[in-house]
Formats: structure tokens, sequence, C-alpha cells
């Protein structure tokens, strides 16, 4: 069964060492998502798999057959600039831009998260039915992606305009959870 | 200092008086008239930016290549001696390996020369790279392993057996101190300043602090790791690096490789975080030579752990600081001196004492540098080399000496604020380093800070405030070139081989290029990272802007005395002289009679060109060594320590900085963002940690490295006095290093308020305040 990377149908490769990440890059050229560390560290690979976000250089790439996955170069449709893409751009939220997909791709992963009413180590009310995105939340939840640059004020910005008006709605029981 | 070199400092004091002076560019009074403000000083966005969100830029590891081979490599595992055995036959049998390459095979290579040894020179450390059986360094390549995926060339260096005869290495920093000496010089400055008896002023004095501090290595841990594509087309040899050395990297690999300089083309249009790191290492040369044997192109990006064994970061320092004040709180005595660890290979001194050479008056002076070698990586340049560390030692016992003598922090500073260069004599250029302090207090609170120690808490928390002085020097780099091309259609494109690493050179210079040819920026492109361009300097120094904008002047002058001439006689310009026009809307006019005008495109067609090509050297930076040029700031910053935890988190920060013109707002904020971020890295996590008795680092990966995330950095509040210096091009000096120096004292005298506790030893780290 093949993997659907951004919509297009993809074999998975003979090598089962391939990771998810250097599929990406090295087999088709989708080098929009980065390696910065290759161990899970640093975030630059961040892409969606069925709309979660993952590390794509601690995904074997056989696992995800039958699966969808997105990278930064599948997150719009058109070619047209997601609203967070555009957000980064307004707000500086990156300088030399090899963070950059990643942070964008963990961002758009985050925000679903945050909308299922996933908690994080800083929510205060686990019993509360919604999570507000404030800073502490995004900056807590955004830990995992790394800039070296020190661009953390802009990224921050630029997801918390994109997101300002997205709380979660409401939050699954403790009951559901614990299923 | 000698009596020779009192001289010799009298006699440039002289000479700097008598010298014609250089008038100030022009665009600096333009910016300022009503009207005619340009492009300059307003946030026009990244020009890179849509492709950097799109994941569309490319990297040095992303170029594809035909019949592509990537490469993996076997470090050393012990600090100094020699391989006694190699074994490659299992790698070389194992699938899909294309070549193993050893001190054995490898083509025979010419050492690089050190960088700073040679103005062209990028070589990280001048030791031949396999070349030979013996061994330098714990990490040091002793095999690469080609192969057709990156997966087999990983799993066949698994399998090369090496065993090694150790030799006595000297590893403990502690004992080699008492084997230091004072380098040959540190960038071009003697190592020693010495005025008057600083020794007998201090002991003298009646109130006083004598302090050691220390710092331990850094790594630049910038997220994209070194990497090179390299091919031969016959005996043309194309590099796709992640430099920021462009032509210093093709002269030294010239000489490396024996071959001559046109033949070797680099190309880095994208550097994913560089801070001094993104030289000329071991890898480009292995990759190439790789290549050479294999006959096929080599990837070679390195793993994480790659970055940590053969990319150099900044060396530890012990620095001592002593300070003797009078009771009105002015100096008798400033001594700073202090060792750093260096190898024979490398020279990079880690300039800790040059803040203390020009921040503050006294009355005798005692600055000394030494290094001492040891058997290990060669350190680097790293974000504020010198200045980074040495602020925290001289701004610590700034902070401290301000206590004994009960005095504000910040009026300690105002006392001590001199009128000409402390130890060079020379005027200052552009110097608001109070008006840093007093802006920043005013905007930060200051007024609020109790002096008592451990006076303010919130429940477990304890908070402090801290300041510290910020400086970094002015540089502007000799030996670079500008061309520009003209288009009939009104548009410029602008070359000269710099580099973008994400400070916004591209954008940065667009605008400026814009303003001094009388474009809109739109009609402006800037093209960089490539050595087919004009001759580009080192990206170091926080010194491109002004190095690129003075070889464009350059260029422009020559762009538009060659239009005048071309004009001729039914030009509205005609019989005009270039110092009597201005570029402005899209052409030449006369400075003071606007109906005198021609555009560009009416020139070029009545010349019948399509296009006007302009290319020159900029004048050698001689405004530095006439007037003291540096930039300066006040970084404060509050922080909350649990007393029960020993936790630090900064909860707020500001940095003040006068650094001259701010050219564009939007991309300043963030360098200086980057660098005070950078800085509480420095202050309260980072250590590459070295095992003394292996020589190797033991945290070479980002989960062990720490840097700060989004959890660890607060907004920061970034305030500047935008005034011109009237010797620097655009009237603009560097940013990108200022931000991180002064942050690791300011946030050790804010954690000083805070507990009462001082840390003289960085990081910060819990253990510390326990």
């Amino acid at each position: 069964m093949p993997i659907t990377i951004n919509g297009q149908s993809v074999a998975v490769p003979t090598d089962p060492r391939v990771s998810l990440l250097d599929l990406l890059r090295e087999h088709l050229h989708l080098s929009g998502t980065k390696k910065g560390c290759n161990q899970g560290a640093c975030g630059a690979c961040t892409v969606l798999a069925d709309g979660e976000r993952i590390l794509s250089c601690l995904a074997l790439a056989v696992q995800f057959e039958g699966r969808s996955v997105l990278s930064i170069e599948g997150i719009t449709d058109d070619g047209a600039l997601h609203p967070l893409q555009q957000a980064f751009i307004e707000h500086d939220g990156y300088q030399c831009g090899y963070c950059t997909p990643g942070q964008i791709c963990s961002a758009i992963g985050m925000a679903s998260e945050i909308e299922r009413g996933v908690p994080s180590a800083v929510t205060a009310d686990l019993a509360s039915d919604s999570i507000d995105l404030t800073h502490e939340e995004l900056r807590e939840r955004m830990s995992g992606n790394l800039c070296r640059c020190g661009a953390h004020n802009g990224i921050v910005d630029a997801i918390s305009e994109t997101y300002a008006s997205r709380t979660g709605a409401s939050r699954p029981a403790v009951a559901e959870i614990a299923e | 200092m000698s009596i020779l070199d009192t001289a010799k400092q009298a006699a440039a004091g002289v000479l700097s008086k008598l010298r014609p002076e250089t008038p100030p560019d022009p665009l600096i009074a333009r910016q300022a008239t009503p009207g005619k403000h340009g492009s300059l000083g307003t946030s026009v966005p990244r020009i890179d930016g849509p492709r950097k969100v799109r994941g569309k830029a490319r990297f040095a590891a992303e170029v594809p290549a035909e019949h592509l081979t990537y490469g993996a490599l076997v470090f050393s595992s012990i600090p100094r001696g020699r391989i006694a055995s190699l074994d490659t036959a299992a790698a070389e049998a194992a699938p899909g390996v294309v070549l193993v390459m050893t001190h054995r095979n490898a083509p025979r290579m010419k050492p690089p020369a050190g960088f700073m040894s040679d103005p062209r020179a990028a070589g990280s450390s001048t030791l031949p790279v396999m070349q030979d059986a013996s061994i330098h360094w714990n990490g040091e390549p002793v095999a690469i392993v080609l192969a057709d995926s990156q997966e087999q060339a990983d799993h066949a260096a698994t399998l090369v057996a090496v065993t090694y005869e150790a030799a006595p290495a000297r590893l403990n920093f502690a004992q080699q101190i008492s084997q230091s000496h004072q380098p040959e010089s540190v960038l071009g400055e003697p190592p020693m300043i010495e005025t008057g008896d600083a020794e007998a002023a201090l002991a003298g004095a009646p109130i006083k602090v004598d302090i050691t501090y220390e710092t331990p290595r850094h790594s630049h841990a910038a997220i994209e790791p070194h990497a090179a594509t390299v091919w031969w087309d016959g005996e043309d040899l194309v590099i796709h690096d992640t430099t920021q050395m462009l032509h210093q990297t093709r002269w030294t690999l010239a000489g490396v490789f024996g071959i001559p300089e046109n033949r070797i083309r680099i190309l880095s249009p994208f550097v994913g975080g560089g801070f001094g790191g993104k030289g000329l290492w071991n890898h480009q040369i292995l990759a190439v030579a790789a290549a050479k044997l294999a006959g096929r192109p080599v990837r070679l990006a390195l793993s994480r752990e790659a970055v940590f064994r053969i990319a150099g970061g900044r060396t530890l320092t012990r620095q001592r600081v002593a300070l003797g004040a009078k009771a009105d709180g002015t100096l008798a005595a400033l001594i700073h001196t202090g060792t750093v660890a260096m190898t024979e290979h490398n020279n990079c001194p880690e300039q800790f004492t040059f803040p203390a050479r020009h921040l503050y008056s006294a009355e005798t002076f005692l600055l000394e540098q030494r290094v001492t070698d040891m058997d290990m990586l060669a350190n680097t340049f790293m974000r504020a080399p010198g200045e980074s560390v040495g602020t925290f030692a001289l701004e610590t016992a700034m902070d401290e000496l301000a206590e004994r003598l009960a005095v504000d922090p910040i009026e300690l500073r105002r006392r001590l604020e001199p009128q000409q260069d402390p130890t060079s004599g020379l005027a200052f250029s552009s110097r608001h380093m109070l008006k840093t302090f007093t802006d920043g207090a005013a905007r930060f609170g200051w007024d609020r800070r109790n002096p008592v120690p451990g006076s303010r808490r919130e429940g477990e928390w304890l908070i402090g405030l801290g300041v510290a002085t910020a400086t970094y020097p002015y540089y502007r780099m000799p030996g670079g070139a500008a061309r520009i091309t003209l288009t009939r259609d009104g548009e410029a494109r602008v070359a000269m081989a710099s580099h973008e690493m994400g400070m916004g050179t591209a954008t940065v210079q667009a605008q400026a290029s814009a303003d001094r040819l009388g474009l809109p920026v739109e009609r402006v492109t800037f093209e960089y990272g490539d050595t087919a361009l004009p001759h580009g300097t080192v990206a170091g120094g926080s010194s491109q802007t002004a190095t690129i904008a003075a070889a464009v002047t350059a260029a422009s002058g020559k762009l538009i005395a060659d239009l005048l001439q071309r004009a001729g006689n039914d030009s509205p310009l005609a019989g005009l002289s270039a110092a009597e026009v201005e570029a402005r809307d899209g052409g030449l006019g006369h400075r003071e009679k606007p109906e005198l005008f021609e555009s560009y495109a009416s020139i070029l067609s009545r010349a019948g060109l399509e296009e006007l090509v302009a290319e020159a050297d900029a004048p050698p930076p001689g405004e530095a060594k006439q007037f003291s040029m540096h930039s300066y700031g006040a970084q404060f910053c509050e922080v909350r320590v649990n007393a029960v935890t020993g936790e630090t988190r900064v909860s707020r920060f500001l940095g003040s900085f006068d650094c001259g013109r701010i050219l564009n707002p939007r991309m300043a904020t963030s360098q200086f963002r980057g660098g005070i971020i950078m800085g509480l890295g420095l202050a309260l996590m980072e250590e590459t940690q070295f095992d003394e008795r292996s020589g190797r680092v033991m945290n070479p990966s980002l989960a062990e490295y720490h840097v700060p995330v989004h959890a660890d950095v607060p907004e920061i509040d970034v305030i500047w006095t935008d005034i011109a210096d009237p010797r620097a091009p655009l009237g603009a000096h560097g940013i990108g290093e200022i931000g991180i120096t002064g942050v690791g004292a300011a946030v050790a005298n804010a954690v000083y308020n805070a507990t009462g506790k001082r840390v003289r030893s960085l990081p910060i780290t819990l253990d510390k305040l326990l």
C-alpha cells in the first residue's frame, strides 16, 4: 500500500531503514522538511501525519503505508500562502529560515490539539471545558521546535495572531480520555 | 605599555587629526530630510520570506545531483597518538559502498591556510586533513565512507575497525594554565595593554574587588548542520556549501588541492544559521577529495554528533577582573586578565579583554590575554567572540563594585564615562552609551529595583533586577567589491559575494542600494552567495552591512560618472559634474535645480544601451583607525529564582542599544533579540561538556546541549538611539553580535539581586543556587 504525501501516492521505499524524513528529502526532493538533528531533539523535521504533528526523523517511512502525510509543501492546496505562513512573514518569525517549516507544521498540529482540548504541562485546570491559547500554553507546546536565531517572539506572535480566535471547544471528559 | 607603544599611539592621534576626514554618507542627511526619506529606516519584509515559509529556500544539503553519493565519517576515539591498525575491508564489502577513504588512499593535499594568517584564508585549523596516521583531537575524522544512500554509508562507517596507539594529551585546562603564553596578537591588536602600575594602584585603592570568573565551552548549534554537496566537472570544482566565508574558502581550497581559484565555484545562497561556526572545516575538504577519488558527486551532510566532533565552538575562559576604586567611585585601576584554551593549529584567542579597552575611564590599566595549548578540536569565533564572555566577567565585577561603593550600578557607569577612548586615546566617533542606560532604565522601571538582595519575594519566587553594559566594535572588512547592473527598464541588480544567514543582508542591501540609486526598493535586487560574483568579505564581526554599503557606494559613483558621460549634449544633464547631481526618482538630477533631470531609462535609450554595468572596490576601512568606533547598549533583566528548587526564569528583558542608524526596524529587532536569546543560553544553560580524561565532547546532541526553547524566552523589549555615526556608511553599525554581550552579566546580576548569591561561573544552573 502506498503512502499519500501531499495528496500524491508514493511507493514505500525498499530499504526499511529509510526514515520518513529521508524519504521526503532524498527520494522525493521535498526538501522543505529540514534535518536538524536526526534524533528527535530539534523539531525541524515536523510534518503532519493524518493531521497529527510528528517528528519525521524518528519515523520509518514504511510505518506510514496507507496513511496521509502533509509536509510544508502541502499545507495549502493551491500554492497560496497559509495564513500562518503570511503571519510568519509579517511578524518576522524567522531569520535563517531553517527551523521555519517545522515551526509552521508544528503550530498547525498544535492548534488542532488545542481545539481538541488536549492539555499540556502548563494547563492549570484539567477539568476546564476549553483551553485558551495563552502565550504560556503556546510556548510550552512549541518548545519542541528549536530556533537558534532567536526568532521566538516573532514565532509566538505569528501563531498567536493566526489562532487567536481559536480556543479549545468542548474537551473530552476524563472518562473518554481514560478509554 | 612600552614607551614606543605610547609614542605610536600619540602619533596615531595626531595623524587622525591631520588626515582629511571623509565626508559623511549623503544618505544620512537625506534620510533625515522630510520628503526625501527612502526605503532605509522602514520595515521592508524579508525579501526571501515567502521562500523560507514555503520551504522553498534550498540549503547546501538539498541540492540534487546525478549519481550522487552520500558520505559518513568515522571519528577517532583518542585525543592524541597514532592509528595503529585500520581495517576497511568489511566496510568496502558492505552493500552500496562506493569508496572508503582513509589517510592511506586520500589524495595528497596541502594543509589549509589558517584563518587570520592571510586575509584570503579560511582554514579553521592548519592541520593537514587525513594525510597520515597521527591523531590530534578526539573526534578527528579517520575515514570517510561513500555509498549510494545515506543509510548504506552510515552502516558501513560502523564497520571500519580502527585501533590506536595513544600518546599523552593535554586535556586539563586548570593544569594547562601554568603553561599559558601570550598569543602573538589578538585580532591584530596587542595581547597586553598596560598603562601605569595597575597592581600598585589596586593595592592602594580604598575600595576594590578582585575576582575570578569562568565561562565554559559553547557550541553555535545552528539548526542547519554543516553540509556540502560537491562535484568535479573535469578540472572544475563545484561546491554547494553553507558558509559565511565564500571567497576565503575558495582561495584556501585552491591552495589545498593545488588548483587555480578560478576553477572553483562555491555557492551558498542560504545558510541555516552561522554565528561564526560556518567556516572551512574538515568536511568540505574530505568531500572534495572523496569526490575526486570516486569520480562521483558527494553529499556530506554532517550528523549532529559530527558537528560537535569536527566543527569547533567557543573556547572556555578563566578571567580575573580587579577594580580599584576611589571613594568617589572613579577607578584607580582596571585589571582584566585571563587565559583561554586554544590549539597550536588555529588563531582564535577569544578577545575577552576588548570591552575593557574601550568602555570605562581608569587611571591605570592592565589588560592581558593569554592562551594555553590543548589537544582538542580547534576552537573558533562564536557570536561576539570575547565580548560575550568578557562582558560577563567585567560587568559582573562592575555590579560587585557598585555594591561595595553603595552606588547604583547605572550611576557608577556615569562616573566612569570617558571623554576619549581610554586606551587608544582616539576620539569617539559616536558614543551614546549613557543614553542607552537612561532610556532603558525609564522604560524598564529600574527605579523599582531594591538594591538589597533577596528583598522581593512572591510565594516561592525571589525576584531580582540586573543591568549590564553591552558593547561591540564597529568593523568594516577590506577587500570587497560590488557590481551594479542598471537596465533600461529602470531596474538595478546589485551583486557581491556576500552571505545571508538570516541577518537580512539581501533585504537591507536592496533597501540601501535603492536609496543610493534613487529607485523604489521593488526595482532593486541584491545578488549574493556565489563566488562567481564580485569579491565578498567574511560574514563576521557584524561587518557586512557597512562593508557592502561601502562597495556599493563606490560602484554607484562609477555608474553615475559613466551615465553622465553617456548622457551627451542633448540631455538636461549636459555639462553637469558628478558632484552636482544626485540619484533620485529613477534617474539623475541636479541637486538644487529640479528641472535638470533625466531618467535612467531615457539616458540608456538615447545611448542605445540595454544596460550599463559598473563595478568597483570599496575603499580601505580607514575610519576605524581614525576614531574609536564601537556600539553600546544597556541590558536590563528581571529574573524569578525559585527559592526551593533554584530554578531561574527570566521574566522580563530589555535591550537598549546605540548602534548608529537602524536601517530596518523589524529585522533589527529580530537581530537584537536573537543575540539576547543566545545570551540567555550562555547565562543559564549552555555548556559543551569536555571530558578532561578522554578529550571527548560528552554532549554532542541538541538533547544534551541545551539552547533556549520557546518556554525559556519571554517577550524581549528592544529600543535604540537611532543616532547616525557620521563616519560609517549609511550611518550604521553592525548589529548581529552586540545583542549577546552583557546578557550573561545582566542575568547574573539579577540573580544576585534576587537571591544574594553571586554566581561567577557560567552557566547559572540550579546547583549553584542551592
